[in-house]
């Protein structure tokens, strides 16, 4: 290891985010036309809208992510899970310092990150991101090789000669791309798409990350060949202690891989806890749903849907709990008032009024004019 | 062929494609996109086709309708379609007037993405009496309209909808669109071709429900194509598994899960991790599906396959029943009889209790807890 890491804090977690929220402003007609004519008005707006800002504080947006808390612990996988526009893919490039969050705050090792550049690289040598797309997300007119040493020239741990090649052998020996140097002078198009995957991580890997965030890593891979990709994640929370955010809308892949899961509907943290209780004794309506819906080749008999419909429009999401209107348990307070998370057993928590022991009757009520037909709301 | 007891026997089937062939490009360069392809698709029937990107599936599919894009071309093989008894096509030899009015009446096809099958500058409306024009030319244009009211009906879609443009419907409501128009003119086949894949897993299931019940209400019988072997298992009759252009295994659905036959099949169930049931270390398949222009001499498997063989690399496998196969078709030399087969690879049959010689076998470790 080169330079010391942070340290834990005092919970063990190593990441930890704090009620992230995230609103994108939504453009109506062509972007730009509204400030500036031409485009340095089309980029200066891009950019201002980027960072939230859109000149008027009732401009719609999309709630993309609405008050998510997590911690990502050393040597544990966090599988967050979601349908698309679930939130998981902003939730983590919030986490990578991509994208800037509209309020909440980030803590590296209990502390909170400098909004320097200097903070920024520094961030980035704890804090890794690997993309879905291995086909996209290299460069296909540089050779591994050069994936691999870049980071490390960036981030001045580089030597030279000789031992930077041994750096790359041994980053191409921990994804298990081995022989090394039958990999180093490849270009990406000569190798297969989870050979490409591997490169990505190994160039997540070559500043000796703590924290690797990975967005759907295997979901754009061959069947046959993911499970070798998370096997190997897996193995880098085992052998090297790192802690992993697994991104993926297939809860039976983070049920296989991670040690904690999150489940996220529309924005919203619906469900956590140890990644076997929320798959076997799923709390959350929608957890249920997500889980009656997913194939399933043991399952006795046709598979009875928990519910309808699909994910509402972030622009405009329903009040209260935004799975309200999808739920078979509604309830009059589910339409008014957003669910805390309710402990329902150890490290398991479940946004949902369900398990609140402390209704009032108006409350319980099943919700009126409560429509579940089947097909798609619009 | 073992018959099924309590199962009439199997009549001719609706359609029935036989040593396949099909290449992109001519010549030496050829690719061999399918290789000898056996396929059986019976009255009513879902017949799944599992294989990963570039194993030939969908040129197959498409090699069937004869929509095939140049460079492909089909090399040889027959594929003969019966919409009645007695009356047999050549889908092969039928010249382009007789495509024409078998396709999508009689065989119609689902794309993969939807999005760009539907036309984006005309309303689903306009695009559901377009077909039944073409298609039905006694039909007028206000029983075209109440019939294309009929079909989004079908699909669970408001009739209010058939003003709406692709863009204004969501990804789950366009597939509808594009299954009530695969079924607007009651074919007996629906290909589908990736049907699901796009969508999030909720408007997938609630998807295939509807097709089941449509099934069930018209009777068509569905290819259905799909790289998911975990979903085919649910909602296909019977699945064929194609690797790198061939067909390796095809068996019932509930036989090829509980008891599959070759390799590559077993590979592709133990990639996909299982909902319930304690921890297993699973290992997917090891390498990488392998380049067209560059296949493996022998079994085009043998370089992934963990029990391989001489043989392997030098003998191609040909598709044929096991020893003490029940109606199921593999092709690897393991079950050559000259060899024991792994156990793995030689689970008994569901609802084979009864059988002669029983093969000592594990118990399936897939159950549930």
């Amino acid at each position: 290891m080169t330079g010391p890491g942070p340290a834990p804090a005092a919970d063990g977690a190593l990441l930890t985010a704090r009620g992230l929220t995230k609103h994108f402003a939504v453009h109506r007609g062509v972007p730009g036309t509204r400030s500036m004519p031409g485009m340095r008005g089309i980029l200066a707006t891009r950019r201002l809208a980027r960072h939230g800002f859109t000149g008027r504080v009732a401009a719609p947006a999309v709630h993309a992510v609405e008050d998510v808390s997590l911690t990502l612990p050393a040597a544990r996988v966090t599988a967050v899970v979601g349908e698309s526009g679930s939130g998981k893919s902003t939730l983590a490039r919030m986490l990578a310092r991509v994208i800037k969050p509209t309020s909440g705050e980030i803590l590296l090792g209990g502390r909170p990150v400098a909004a320097s550049n200097r903070g920024r690289r520094a961030y980035a040598r704890q804090v890794q991101l690997v993309l879905q797309d291995p086909f996209s997300s290299l460069n296909p007119v540089h050779d591994v090789g050069y994936h691999l040493a870049r980071p490390l020239q960036v981030h001045h741990l580089a030597g030279n000669g000789t031992s930077l090649d041994e750096t790359i052998a041994g980053l191409l020996e921990r994804v298990a791309l081995t022989p090394a140097d039958q990999f180093v002078h490849k270009y990406p198009h000569e190798l297969s798409g989870g050979q490409r995957q591997r490169v990505a991580i190994a160039r997540a890997l070559a500043v000796q990350p703590q924290v690797l965030l990975a967005d759907e890593p295997v979901s754009m891979l061959d069947v046959s060949i993911r499970l070798g990709v998370l096997n190997l994640l897996s193995g880098l929370r085992e052998r090297e202690g790192l802690a992993i955010l697994y991104i993926t809308h297939d809860i039976a892949s983070a049920r296989y891989l991670a040690d904690d899961i999150v489940v996220m509907y529309a924005g919203q943290m619906v469900e956590s806890g140890p990644a076997r209780t929320v798959t076997d004794e799923p709390a959350h309506p929608y957890t249920q749903l997500l889980l009656s819906a997913a194939p399933d080749p043991d399952r006795a008999g046709p598979p009875s849907l928990a519910g309808r419909g699909s994910p509402p429009s972030l622009v405009s999401p329903p009040g209260g709990c935004r799975f309200h209107p999808r739920c078979p348990h509604a309830m009059a307070v589910c339409a008014t008032s957003v669910p805390p998370g309710h402990q329902v057993g150890t490290g398991h928590v479940s946004a949902c009024w369900l398990h609140a022991s402390d209704l009032a009757p108006g409350q319980s009520q099943p919700l009126a004019n409560h429509d579940l037909t089947p097909g798609e709301e619009t | 062929m073992t018959a099924n007891p309590g199962r009439p026997a199997p009549a001719e089937p609706l359609l029935q494609v036989s040593g396949l062939r099909v290449d992109y490009g001519i010549g030496a360069d050829a690719v061999h996109a399918v290789v000898d392809a056996d396929l059986e698709l019976h009255r009513g029937e879902v017949l799944g086709l599992a294989g990963e990107s570039g194993s030939g599936k969908s040129t197959l599919a498409y090699a069937i309708t004869r929509l095939l894009r140049a460079p492909g071309v089909i090399t040889g093989g027959d594929v003969l379609f019966r919409p009645a008894p007695g009356d047999t096509v050549d889908l092969l030899t039928a010249d382009e007037d007789g495509l024409r009015v078998l396709r999508w009446s009689q065989i119609s096809v689902v794309m993969q993405s939807a999005m760009n099958a539907l036309n984006p500058v005309l309303s689903i409306g306009a695009q559901l009496t377009d077909v039944l024009q073409a298609h039905e030319p006694d039909m007028g244009p206000a029983r075209r309209k109440e019939r294309a009211a009929e079909l989004l009906g079908l699909v669970g879609i408001t009739a209010d909808r058939l003003s709406s443009y692709p863009h204004e419907l969501s990804g789950g409501m366009r597939q509808r669109v594009m299954i009530a128009m695969a079924l607007a003119l009651q074919p007996h086949i629906v290909i589908m071709d990736e049907p699901t894949t796009a969508l999030d897993v909720v408007t997938q299931r609630e998807i295939l429900e509807e097709l089941s019940t449509l099934r069930e209400q018209l009777g068509f019988a569905v290819l259905f194509i799909t790289h998911d072997l975990s979903l085919l298992i649910e909602i296909a009759d019977s699945i064929a598994v194609m690797y790198a252009g061939r067909l390796v295994e095809r068996a019932r659905a509930s036989a090829l899960f509980r008891a599959p036959r070759h390799p590559y099949t077993l590979g592709l169930l133990s990639s996909f991790p299982p909902l319930h049931g304690p921890h297993r270390q699973l290992a997917g398949i090891p390498g990488s599906p392998p380049d067209l222009r560059q296949l493996p001499a022998g079994c085009v498997f043998h370089p992934r396959c963990p029990y391989v063989m001489e043989r392997c690399r030098t003998d191609t496998p040909p598709l044929r029943e096991p020893a003490g196969g029940h109606g199921r078709q593999v092709a690897c030399w393991l079950h050559e009889g000259s060899v024991l087969v792994p156990p793995d690879l030689a689970r008994p049959e569901p609802g084979a209790a009864a059988s002669p010689t029983p093969t000592p076998a594990p118990a399936v470790t897939r159950s549930r807890p």
